[in-house]
């Protein structure tokens, strides 16, 4: 019987009811006495020189406050990035400088070159039509492997050439991997790309910035998943300000996916030019301007190779994979294609050798970070590719292939440098089977044909890791931060508590599921717990939301934070009921001695902390405050398996999704319905990624995909409805909640479950020589793959560039 | 600059606006209604949608001179008299049709208008209306299932669970 309080509820949303009646405060629904506007005149070409800025004819026009150029930063840092890589040849990687705004050269479509500061939105704008800027355009470099060439015009002059660094994966292995792949049994290769997206938050990012002339004090309200590394970034490093004089806010945030970790040259900009105007400066992006300045995801080109030996056990794995940074480093760009994606590399498999190889590359084009999953879906995605066409290559059913070469034995180490604590692998294998019918599956093959239609079942396994740390670890991994969580739980003296949290909500639901941990705990209604989150003035310091760590992290905070409620507020109670502070036991808001019926309310010993009256003064403070921080021990791991059905119109290549259904271990669950609502949301980000979603540029450095009538967003036409389970639970071994997190794993286990899909079906409808198609997979891309297109359309050969121009 | 006054919520508002004040920046700017949101810049995600003269309208679509004197109702103008959630809005939250809640107003706008133009939509005629609004959030799954619950119906079997 489903529970109605505590761990495990499906507690109804606290939030929903201000976001249902228009009562929610996201930033751009802030507005500051006196505040000014600010338009960024943006590069509309891809690579030039700036020749000349001539402002003097803006300047002039009606409610110009100041116009900005790259000169008026000269003196300030450039926007930080927060992660250092490590080449193969020991050096650190190329880190460019990343201006404000643009100085010198522009170096994409969307690089800010001039920001103008009016009384209204529509005067900057209109002022910055009146700027004459003056480009020499210089070729762009946009295609990956063609930026890498000798000739390559360079993306910064300062730099040695396009490389940013040449990583090696565990670099020990790589002869052994290279031998085992040469003796191989069977060899299955692979290329592919994983498409450029843009993550797309339904909110545009905004920017506030304030500064008081009094104190000096600065204000930022921005849309950020971490106001807490948005404060220590800018601050410590763009602008000079030491943190007790800024203080970030993040009010309601509508949705992040990663997009809004990073630090903008935007949110630094308003900061700066809070106090240079003297005024309260404000910036709300379009969604135009959003898709040329968020930070991108994806965007790499893989080759792997996967070895088998003859019975079909996976003997070595080796990738060469070029990913694609952008025109700068954003804030953790580095970190993705390494450690975020080379640590994954095993997925569910006891595959004895792996190496990867991932050159990570500068381009004339917007940057890109972690979207979603960031690298994980990415290892996922070569992973189950390479192994459905091994599959096929050697005719074994992929379910059986999978079985076999599962990891059955945890904790686990793997050859790429984790170990998962728990997992597994046939339960979800076999409740998926279940779920999604598979029995069923031929049945219905038969009726899409008699209409016509192929039907195709793609099915995958995943792994993901949460949580990343320990800090000390990920700092030896070249982070430039640590990846703790932090509450402060501050008990009143009526027994109400209020817990500050430095994890962030932008969708995810912690007002809801973070009380009813502490519900669970103290025995208390959820009502009695208030979640306070987005401010770095009330918060302690914190890392944020982002790589599904809110509960495994910021969670496991709360709970050491109460338990040291718990543990003084025992003291107490033994005080008052004049008991051994040993016997006492805490059950439903009730602390009682053991073995007798003498009992206080948590009330009763809430009020004594603040009214010391009857008080053991002189062993315990009075108040009831806790702060913790928490650093894991390890990730957690996530896993599942995902299926999909497809069925694809063979005179148009039309794909629509059938059927969805996932199988995940998310370890303990303290909201079964929100757990549920996250996979459903990453599922459908998948499916867009597989189908719909394409981040375009062309040769010249144009995004040609900059609105929603280029860039295909999934619609509720586009998805169907998706069976999701989560009974599969094997704990985390080393956090207190058991948690693992679910943030991610509809978005990293679904694309390849999709591309499988229509493999499957093409093949079923006599098409065996489509090995593989480049997402996303349009009716054109499937349609012409059916007529027999180029090989480079169905192999994947050829580069980035190339292979994202549509067809 | 012109005087523009139109009834939205059931009260009468007048101010100021430019000639290309969209409708949306009216409510948001001038009228503090800032309920209704902005996700777009095509009139693609529906997260503007509010009703004027009775009909869905994506307000940033609208320029405010030609909401003159039009009964506009926006997400604030939605709850019951007491201020309980109506019959809609509470679907949504018992049903956890929302995440960020950032395309929520109008996904509810549009979902109202569905209903009293087809009191018992199927699961498909419910997808086909909601084209014109994006969620990133919920892979409409529960929207679906809040509005399906709104108009007395039941969930398919598939998605029962």
């Amino acid at each position: 019987m489903p529970k109605d309080g505590g761990i495990g509820a499906s507690s109804k949303r606290r939030e929903d009811v201000r976001f249902l009646t228009g009562d929610g405060r996201y930033t751009d629904d802030i507005n500051l006495a006196g505040q000014a506007h600010v338009h960024f005149l943006r590069s509309d070409v891809a690579h030039g020189r700036i020749t000349s800025i001539d402002t003097s004819e803006a300047e002039a026009m009606p409610g110009v406050v100041r116009i900005f150029t790259g000169a008026d930063f000269e003196a300030i840092g450039g926007i930080p990035c927060g992660w250092q890589i490590t080449s193969r040849d020991g050096n650190v990687m190329q880190e460019p400088k990343h201006p404000v705004l643009a100085h010198g050269k522009v170096r994409h479509v969307g690089d800010p070159i001039c920001a103008v500061v009016a009384e209204t939105l529509g005067q900057a704008r209109d002022a910055a039509e009146a700027i004459m800027v003056e480009i020499d355009e210089l070729p762009a470099v946009i295609d990956m492997k063609k930026a890498l060439s000798g000739d390559a015009p360079k993306v910064h002059d300062d730099l040695e050439n396009n490389l940013c660094y040449d990583w090696g994966f565990v670099e020990e292995n790589r002869e052994a991997v290279d031998k085992a792949i040469s003796e191989a049994a069977h060899v299955t290769t692979l290329e592919l790309v994983n498409n450029r997206l843009v993550a797309n938050p339904m909110e545009p990012r905004v920017a506030v910035g304030d500064w008081a002339k009094s104190t000096g004090d600065y204000t930022l309200y921005t849309t950020s998943q971490n106001p807490h590394v948005i404060r220590l970034l800018m601050g410590a490093f763009v602008l000079g300000i030491p943190e007790h004089k800024l203080r970030v806010v993040a009010p309601d945030v509508g949705g992040g996916f990663g997009t809004k970790i990073f630090h903008y040259a935007e949110e630094a900009f308003c900061t700066f030019a809070a106090k240079a105007c003297r005024r309260p400066v404000k910036w709300t992006s379009t969604r135009s301007e959003a898709f040329m300045s968020d930070a991108h995801g994806r965007d790499h080109v893989t080759k792997i190779e996967l070895a088998l030996d003859a019975e079909n056990n996976f003997t070595a794995l080796r990738t060469l994979t070029h990913a694609n940074m952008g025109a700068y480093l954003s804030t953790f760009a580095p970190s993705v294609p390494t450690w975020l994606h080379g640590t994954l590399m095993a997925g569910n498999y006891k595959t004895p050798l792996i190496y990867v190889n991932v050159k990570a590359v500068f381009t004339n084009t917007v940057p890109v970070d972690a979207y979603r999953g960031a690298g994980r879906p990415e290892a996922t995605y070569q992973l189950e590719r390479v192994i459905d066409k091994a599959a096929r290559e050697l005719g074994v059913d992929p379910v059986t292939l999978r079985r076999q070469n599962f990891i059955t034995e945890f904790p686990y180490a793997t050859p790429v440098a984790v170990e998962y604590d728990t997992g597994d692998y046939n339960a979800t294998m076999d409740k998926l089977e279940e779920i999604g019918d598979f029995a069923g599956f031929e049945g219905r093959a038969e009726e899409s044909k008699r209409r016509g239609k192929l039907r195709g079942l793609g099915i995958n396994s995943y792994i993901e890791a949460c949580g990343i740390a320990p800090s000390n670890l990920v700092g030896q991994l070249g982070a430039r931060a640590g990846l703790y969580e932090s509450a402060t739980v501050r008990v009143n003296a009526t027994g109400g508590l209020v817990v500050m949290t430095g994890s962030h909500s932008h969708g995810q639901g912690h007002e809801t599921s973070f009380p009813q941990v502490i519900s669970e705990m103290i025995g208390i209604p959820e009502d009695m717990v208030e979640i306070v989150h987005g401010d770095t003035a009330t918060a302690p310091m914190g890392m944020g939301t982002y790589g599904s760590r809110s509960l495994a992290v910021g969670g496991s905070a709360m709970v050491r934070a109460t338990e040291k409620i718990i543990n003084k507020a025992k003291k107490i109670a033994a005080h008052l009921m004049e008991a051994s502070e040993e016997d006492i036991e805490l059950k439903d808001g009730q602390f009682s001695v053991a073995g007798t019926d003498k009992s206080v309310a948590w009330g009763d010993v809430t009020l004594a902390a603040y009214v010391p009256h009857n008080y053991p003064l002189e062993d315990i403070e009075p108040g009831l405050e806790e702060t913790a921080f928490y650093d894991p021990a390890n990730f957690t791991y996530p896993s599942g398996a995902y299926a999909c059905e497809v069925e694809l119109d063979p005179e148009t290549g039309v794909v629509t999704i059938e059927r969805f259904a996932a199988a995940d271990d998310f370890g303990n669950v303290v909201n079964p319905m929100i757990v549920e609502g996250q996979v459903h949301g990453g599922i459908a980000q998948g499916i867009g990624q597989a189908l719909l979603e394409n981040c375009a540029y062309d040769e010249n450095g144009q995004l040609v995909s900059a609105t929603y009538m280029d860039y295909a967003m999934p619609r509720a036409d586009n998805v169907p409805f998706m069976t999701v389970d989560h009974s599969c639970q094997t704990p985390c071994t080393h956090n207190p909640l058991g948690v693992k997190g679910c943030g991610e794993a509809g978005a990293i286990a679904s694309p390849p479950t999709v591309v499988n899909a229509v493999i499957d079906a093409l093949h079923r409808g006599g098409h065996t020589g489509i090995a593989h198609i480049d997402m996303p997979l349009t009716p054109q891309r499937v349609w012409a793959a059916m007529q027999g297109g180029s090989p480079e359309q169905g192999e994947g050969h050829g580069s980035a560039g190339a292979r994202q121009l549509g067809a | 600059m012109a005087m523009i006054s139109m009834t939205v919520n059931g009260k009468t508002h007048s101010a100021e606006a430019e000639g290309r004040t969209l409708l949306v920046e009216f409510l948001r700017e001038k009228l503090h209604l800032t309920g209704t949101h902005v996700g777009c810049d095509t009139s693609q995600c529906g997260a503007c949608t509010v009703h004027v003269n009775g009909q869905n309208v994506k307000a940033c679509t609208m320029f405010a001179a030609e909401a003159d004197g039009a009964e506009v109702t926006t997400i604030e103008g939605m709850a019951n008299g007491d201020g309980s959630l109506n019959v809609m809005q509470q679907a949504f939250q018992d049903h956890h049709g929302l995440q960020c809640g950032f395309c929520t107003p109008g996904m509810v706008m549009s979902a109202t208008k569905l209903l009293e133009e087809n009191p018992k939509p199927s699961e498909q005629e419910i997808r086909d209306y909601l084209q014109g609004n994006i969620c990133r959030c919920t892979g409409y799954h529960n929207i679906i299932k809040a509005i399906l619950a709104a108009s007395g119906q039941d969930m398919p079997a598939v998605a029962a669970e």
